[in-house]
């Protein structure tokens, strides 16, 4: 077996093989659609974070969902949450990767506000490591300058 | 065989250029939602959910995990199928298989595409092989520019039977709620008169891009009796696979091809005991991007004798009214979300079997249906559905 292993490897070095490299680009344009657009203008307009709440089950989404996962629910009715919260979860990227918006180390988090039955993906900043810790008191810090994006909450900072 | 299987539900979106008013998932909702209120059931009877679409198309990946709350899939089994452009026909034919197989008693079939999240001709010139595709695809409309050629060079098919086609479509168009052009066209001049996409294809030869998602519930024999007074049977589906020239055509420059099309409406007629298609079957609804392949079709699913598809337009046969009703929703030419395309296809010829396709009803009486998908590289679905088994 291994001879014949040999020989194909002797075989393979005599002929010219070509390897394509490519990358695929497609553009893509993500409607956010009126549901996800409040969510955001809130944020970006007033510093609000605002949730959809399914009456049936007593359940508010945030960020904000248009439909109820367990009942199936058209969600119309709009809570505010508290810019609050709770970290139930957390990692620290300590490596870059083109598609972060901010330099390593980044602590990634998901944070459940005060009023809101999920939990939210964001990051967690002004954090002394020592201190991390799953349970820890978070709030949210706006960016300065907002435009309409879930960046808009700068970080999670404790309180 | 397996257990029977019917289409209990049918629900689709109305179609446009862009919808900025909804997310993709919610768009999907919108559809779902249609077609449970037709079989007047709650997502908690839906056992399983399938979804299709053409994934990258939005620039995308895994679309279906983004919404499994909006089309009631919380919880449930079910999976994603891309088979290009006859993808929302495969995922009928997946819902079927499953059903007819005992394993669920109903399922949600779903298609869609939100074409304004996306570059679809970027999408589909990255569809190739590497080795010999790669820069000499075209797209879409390079391809059926390819064929409208071919076939006007081969049957002698002019461009008046052509814009006979565009018209007849958009008539059909002007009559179905959910179509997305609805051009009020009066006359072939008005489409000889639009420019050249690419030469010979008209702009007014070619489908829209658009926005939109169909869904289907399907049922097992003895649900669907308890469902619906109305049920449409699934009586075969038939998949051939086909990839004639690696880089993608729809025509057969070579004249010497077996294509796609001709298997599969040469299996499903002899399965289903057809013998003069245009008589035992009562309509078809098929996938025709531009109105060339339209002609083309008719001769490679047997609706006449070869290079005589363009007669076929010329004596009104595939009219509304016709002996032999072809697209009387609009169909492709109208209305293209790709990947919800092939789900209208079955909804539409399933809502001609019910009687209820509304002002698009054809004249003939409809106990039997086909729905056809094309995509890929000349890859073929085909679809049978009856009033009664």
């Amino acid at each position: 077996m291994a001879e014949l292993m040999q020989d194909r490897v002797e075989k393979l070095k005599d002929l010219d093989v070509f390897v394509y490299h490519g990358k695929i680009y497609i553009p893509n344009t993500y409607t956010a659609g009126a549901v996800g657009s409040r969510f955001l203008i809130e944020i970006r307009d007033n510093k609000k974070i605002m949730g959809t709440r399914c009456s049936t089950c007593d359940v508010v989404y945030v960020p904000a969902r248009s439909v109820c996962k367990h009942c199936f629910s058209q969600l119309d009715k709009w809570v505010e949450v508290s810019d609050k919260g709770t970290l139930l979860t957390y990692t620290v990227a300590g490596q870059s990767n083109g598609v972060q918006p901010v330099d390593p180390p980044i602590i990634y988090g998901i944070v459940q506000l005060d009023g809101a039955s999920t939990g939210m993906v964001h990051m967690l900043s002004e954090v002394d490591f020592e201190k991390l810790a799953i349970g820890m008191r978070v709030r949210a810090v706006f960016a300065e300058k907002r435009v309409g994006s879930i960046l808009d909450i700068k970080y999670f900072a404790p309180l | 065989m397996g257990n029977r299987v019917a289409i209990v539900g049918i629900g689709q979106t109305y179609h446009k250029s862009n919808r900025k008013d909804v997310t993709q998932p919610e768009m999907v909702a919108e559809a779902v939602r249609a077609a449970l209120t037709d079989a007047q059931m709650k997502p908690k009877d839906v056992e399983a959910v399938f979804t299709s679409n053409m994934e990258t198309f939005e620039g995308m990946y895994l679309p279906d995990h983004m919404m499994v709350d909006e089309v009631g899939a919380f919880m449930k089994p079910g999976l994603k199928v891309n088979t290009g452009g006859t993808t929302g026909a495969s995922v009928v034919e997946e819902g079927f298989h499953f059903v007819a197989s005992g394993l669920f008693d109903t399922a949600l079939v779903i298609g869609f595409e939100k074409q304004d999240c996306g570059d679809t001709t970027a999408a589909i010139t990255a569809a190739v092989t590497p080795v010999w595709g790669k820069g000499v695809a075209t797209g879409a409309i390079g391809e059926f520019a390819k064929q409208a050629l071919t076939y006007m060079q081969k049957t002698g098919a002019k461009e008046e039977h052509a814009a006979m086609i565009r018209l007849k479509a958009d008539k059909g168009a002007c009559k179905n709620p959910y179509a997305h052009l609805k051009l009020g066209l009066k006359s072939i001049e008005e489409v000889l008169n639009s420019g050249y996409l690419v030469w010979p294809l008209r702009l007014l030869d070619f489908c829209p891009q658009s926005v939109g998602a169909c869904a289907l519930i399907l049922a097992s024999e003895h649900k669907a009796k308890k469902i619906t007074k109305k049920p449409v049977w699934i009586a075969d589906v038939v998949t051939v696979h086909q990839e004639p020239f690696r880089a993608g055509s729809f025509g057969d420059p070579t004249g010497t091809e077996e294509y796609s099309q001709d298997i599969a409406a040469e299996r499903l007629y002899k399965r289903n005991g057809i013998t003069n298609p245009t008589k035992d079957i009562c309509m078809a609804e098929i996938y025709e991007p531009s109105n060339w392949e339209e002609m083309s079709h008719y001769e490679h699913y047997h609706f006449c004798e070869k290079n005589e598809g363009w007669k076929m337009v010329e004596k009104g046969i595939t009219e509304m009214e016709g002996a032999f009703p072809v697209n009387p929703s609009g169909g492709v030419i109208a209305t293209n979300p790709i990947g919800a395309t092939p789900t209208i296809r079955v909804a539409e010829a399933a809502l001609q079997v019910r009687g209820d396709a509304g002002e698009h009803q054809v004249t003939r009486d409809v106990h039997t249906a086909m729905a056809t998908a094309l995509g890929g590289p000349n890859w073929t679905v085909v679809t049978l559905l009856k009033r009664s088994l």
